[in-house]
């Protein structure tokens, strides 16, 4: 067999002749970006995962992320690895190694090579010249052949294909066999008679490679950047976090991207909410619709048990009459938007930031609700528990705005923490002895001057502290009036209870510019990584950007104060329309002009190459035109 | 109107439950609804119920959607818990609330409109998953708070006020109720007060989905020559199968029923439905004969009364849940937040 450039030709192949190299190869050790093109229903996700668990063992960090369709079988789709010492985990952009197992995308994955990157493709049936390029390093390993003379059933034919590949690669890139069959036993303890023939595929790929294919210029080397982080779905970390957080209520409807949170909800309700006589301490009920969700959790959270749903855009247009509710009537509720592309059906199974005007003033008339942005699964857990604490105290609809990248992908992420003395926050609850000690109640008073009033939960005394909830007007003790005065005061005190809100809702996240700048950057949620990237770039680029990265929605203070103090910030969000500029300037007032928007919305995660890119040239465009201005 | 208050005097020798209330304390604000509507009836049922079954006020909690009827949780039972909901809504609230916090006792009142039209689907699954409540349909085959619209339960040929005639097939709630699992299902008439007490006694007695459909005329809009839910119309056409009384596990037995064919139903909290038979061919206890009599009697033109079905065994919501015996809502930290010993085993597993 040949070996020049790596690539395996087979005898007698005339069409594959020799590729004289334009392009060096890339060489790179703990940074690189590996995508592994499959079928959808192939049974790719657990080789690709076990690939990125591997490096993580080594002590490598990885992002990695899976941009999968909305199908079930037969359709295309990838997982890409981003490897770097350096810690960078968001997407970087460009692809320097490409395992192409998908005939249907070949085309489009060989062209998202980078010059001098590698393509690694299963050789059995010989391919044209013309489908390779000149400017790569074409390897090839007959990994269907290879397969075929182990394995008989074919379903198991098509799944070791992919553990065959992970043994081809481990060599290339030098992972330590061991390593991999450690993980491999692992991943399936309890269905030991998978180990076996997992470890003979993965055999096969790495002994054809260690006969047949040179070593390549991409490496991984053991580190220590690792450290005890671990490796999670923040949707995953949501639920955890809803647990921990004392919900006992969850209602729900199945849509992508948020499924998997209730899942997690009930995986570990399962694990750790079971009395001593295996009754559950908590409640999950699949509705019928989002309407019937949000309302059983409106029930539940207006009795006093702490209730969630978990949904994503189309369920948030549909519970907008509910959220209104809440708002007016003040009910406290969760809900958990793993946003996805829109609008419409949109883009079920691929990202956006694009609900925030929605969930931000969801409902007819006067509405505003508090969101908080997880940039995170650690704060997906954070955030989490302490949204109940807030729906508690304030009695409104806490939004957790996650996206898909987070909520579905596997993010590497700072252990989860919880304060053994934490008490839960049930806000401002009259009970029995209250009532009894005549404590007096009016549903909607400001009795403490933060706005937000007392309640009481049903059946709590015999003749002290009922009322009735309504979404019709009311005046302070909850009767039905028309009267503007009562109406009134109502709507005023609710925007008093915003005030209070911004005190009580996570800070910014500022990192101030290596040296004094004019300029600045906001950004939320699953954008960091990548801007924390982005930011590195810029400053070797002598481009100097103080950041923000906003929590919350009301905006504290302190966001206005950002904008006010530099001449222009860049605004980075992942929707077409720059909603979140349009709340910062709706709310604060902000000059427009001022904020510069870079959007990412094509349902990709943002990566740091397309920020930077961005923001240099739009600030280079911004020059010219102050240039212009002074002349 | 609502600003008006109620006079809070009790007459000293109003009679007394078991637990010392008298009628007064199940009462509510005064009703807005027109003079002589068959809601108000029904709410006076509802107070005499509640009264007569020992029921400690403040552990009912009322839930209803929008429109007329869905105003009524106002008019009784003040010291009890209320919730209007948004239109068409009120039976996912109840079913959570009645998640949170079982201990209490859960009724919803709504309409044909907030119930067959645009609630249909949740009353469809509020039924099918066995919430334990009693919902009671006002059912007056009209939309009044808009001013006489046909509603989902408007007969056939049945004609408006102001003369259009009703060309839609009508949706029966009690044939739905009855194929969708309910497990308690009555229907009554707002002016026949002997009949719907001991049913809603029954029905808030029941451990499970209660449906009763209680035929109430309009007044204003629903009451005229031509209508099928007109008092007239209902009075010449009522089929009832059955009268009963409602015998509480505390209560010493009166022996003062009426004769005829008697059949005794022991619910789960030991309340004793009494059923004495109107119609010979007839068993409450037989969902799938209770099915072809209703639809026989309906071709006939006829309004089938009384307790229809009854399955005195039935499982709730809760019982498939297998939750914990203390509501919800009073779970305390300790019960709930898992301690931080677990939090590192997760965490080590996420490496």
């Amino acid at each position: 067999m040949d070996r020049r450039n790596g690539r395996a030709v087979r005898p007698g192949d005339g069409q594959e002749a020799h590729r004289s190299f334009m392009t060096k190869p890339i060489a790179a050790t703990n940074d690189f970006v590996v995508k592994f093109a499959n079928v959808n229903g192939s049974g790719s996700a657990s080789a690709n995962g076990l690939f990125a668990k591997v490096i993580l063992r080594m002590g490598v960090p990885v992002g990695a992320r899976n941009i999968f369709p909305s199908n079930i079988q037969g359709l295309p789709t990838w997982y890409e690895v981003r490897v770097s010492e350096a810690g960078w985990l968001g997407r970087r952009g460009g692809v320097d190694l490409m395992v192409a197992m998908n005939p249907q995308t070949w085309v489009g994955d060989v062209q998202e090579i980078l010059p001098g990157g590698y393509l690694l493709y299963d050789s059995s049936k010989p391919l044209p010249a013309s489908k390779f390029r000149d400017d790569i390093n074409v390897i090839g390993a007959p990994l269907t052949e290879l397969i075929a003379a182990e394995f008989v059933n074919p379903r198991e034919r098509q799944l070791f294909k992919n553990i065959c590949y992970v043994g081809v690669i481990s060599h290339l890139l030098g992972f330590d066999p061991e390593l991999v069959k450690q993980l491999l036993t692992q991943e399936f303890k309890g269905k030991d008679k998978l180990i076996q023939p997992n470890f003979k595929a993965f055999e096969l790929g790495r002994a054809y490679a260690e006969a047949n294919i040179a070593p390549i210029g991409l490496k991984v080397r053991t580190s220590d950047k690792v450290g005890d982080r671990i490796f999670v779905e923040g949707n995953d970390a949501a639920a955890l976090g809803a647990v921990y957080g004392g919900a006992t209520f969850c209602a729900w409807y199945p849509i992508t991207p948020s499924t998997s949170l209730a899942e997690s909800f009930q995986k570990y309700c399962t694990a750790l909410r079971k009395d001593g006589e295996g009754k559950n301490r908590f409640a999950i009920v699949q509705a019928e619709d989002e309407i019937a969700s949000i309302g059983m959790v409106m029930g539940a959270g207006w009795a006093g048990s702490r209730a969630f749903t978990c949904t994503s855009g189309p369920g948030i247009s549909l519970m907008n009459e509910f959220v209104g509710f809440s708002y007016y009537a003040e009910i406290p509720a969760v809900i958990f938007d793993v946003q996805r592309g829109g609008p419409s059906t949109g883009m079920p199974t691929r990202t956006q930031q694009s609900d925030l005007m929605l969930a931000a003033y969801a409902s007819h008339g006067d509405t505003k609700h508090p969101l908080l942005f997880p940039a995170n699964p650690t704060e997906c857990f954070e955030f989490g528990a302490m949204a109940f604490d807030l729906a508690d105290f304030f009695q409104t609809t806490i939004f957790v705005m996650l996206d898909l990248d987070i909520g579905m992908q596997e993010w590497l992420t700072e252990p989860f923490k919880w304060d053994a003395t934490k008490k839960l926050n049930r806000g401002k609850v009259l009970t029995y002895e209250h009532l009894e000690q005549g404590v007096e109640f009016g549903r909607y008073r400001d009795v403490d001057g933060d706005a937000v009033p007392y309640r009481t939960y049903p059946g709590t005394h015999p003749t002290k502290g009922s009322y009735f909830t309504r979404g019709s007007s009311h005046d302070k003790d909850a009767r039905y009036s028309e009267r503007g005065e009562d109406y009134t005061e109502g709507m005023q005190r609710l925007l008093r209870k915003w005030e209070t809100m911004k005190k009580h809702l996570p800070a910014p996240i500022v990192r101030a510019a290596q040296r004094r700048t004019p300029d600045g950057v906001l950004y939320i949620g699953s954008t960091g990584p990548a801007m924390k990237e982005a930011h590195h770039t810029l400053d070797e680029l002598g481009i100097h950007l103080d950041s923000m990265r906003i929590r919350a929605f009301p905006f504290s203070d302190e966001v206005f104060e950002f904008i006010r103090n530099h001449e222009q910030v860049f605004v980075v969000e992942q929707n077409r329309d720059a909603q979140l500029k349009s709340l910062l300037v709706n709310e604060g007032g902000v000059h427009p002009a001022r904020l510069v928007s870079v959007l990412h919305y094509d349902g990709t995660p943002i990566t740091a190459r397309f920020i930077v890119k961005d923001i240099t040239e739009k600030l280079k465009a911004g020059h010219a035109t102050l240039r212009e201005n002074a002349q | 109107m609502t600003y008006i208050a109620k006079p809070s005097l009790h007459h000293p020798s109003l009679e007394k439950n078991a637990l010392g209330f008298t009628r007064r304390d199940y009462e509510g604000r005064i009703s807005t609804l027109c003079a002589g509507c068959g809601h108000d009836s029904i709410s006076a049922s509802i107070v005499q119920a509640c009264f007569e079954i020992d029921l400690a006020p403040h552990r009912l909690a009322k839930f209803s959607g929008i429109g007329c009827s869905s105003k009524t949780p106002d008019y009784f039972v003040s010291p009890a818990h209320g919730f209007n909901a948004v239109h068409g809504r009120m039976p996912s609230v109840l079913t959570g609330a009645n998640i949170a916090a079982k201990d209490l006792i859960y009724l919803g009142v709504s309409g044909d409109g907030d119930t067959a039209s645009i609630g249909l689907g949740q009353f469809a699954h509020a039924v099918r998953r066995g919430v334990n409540m009693t919902y009671v349909v006002e059912n007056n085959g009209v939309y009044g708070l808009t001013k006489g619209q046909f509603s989902a339960t408007s007969d056939r040929g049945s004609k408006a006020k102001k003369g259009a005639e009703n060309k839609d097939s009508p949706i029966d709630l009690v044939m739905l109720a009855l194929q969708l699992g309910a497990t308690y299902v009555g229907r009554s008439f707002s002016g026949d007060k002997t009949q719907l007490v001991p049913l809603i006694k029954g029905a808030l007695s029941h451990k499970g989905t209660a449906i009763l459909d209680v035929l109430s005329p309009c007044v204003a809009f629903n009451n005229h020559v031509g209508s099928t839910k007109s008092f007239d119309y209902i009075r010449e056409h009522n089929d009832a199968v059955n009268r009963m009384d409602v015998i509480s596990p505390r209560a010493p037995i009166r022996a003062d029923y009426a004769p005829g064919e008697l059949k005794e139903v022991v619910q789960h909290d030991g309340s004793i439905l009494r059923l004495r038979k109107v119609a010979d061919d007839y068993d409450s206890t037989d969902r799938n004969a209770a099915l072809g009599y209703l639809a026989r009697k309906a071709a006939e033109g006829e309004i089938v009364t009384g307790l229809l079905f009854v399955d005195p065994d039935a499982h709730d919501l809760h019982d498939g849940m297998n939750t914990v015996d203390t509501p919800l809502n009073k779970l305390t930290d300790a019960d709930l937040v898992p301690p931080v010993s677990a939090l590192e085993k997760i965490n080590a597993s996420l490496r």
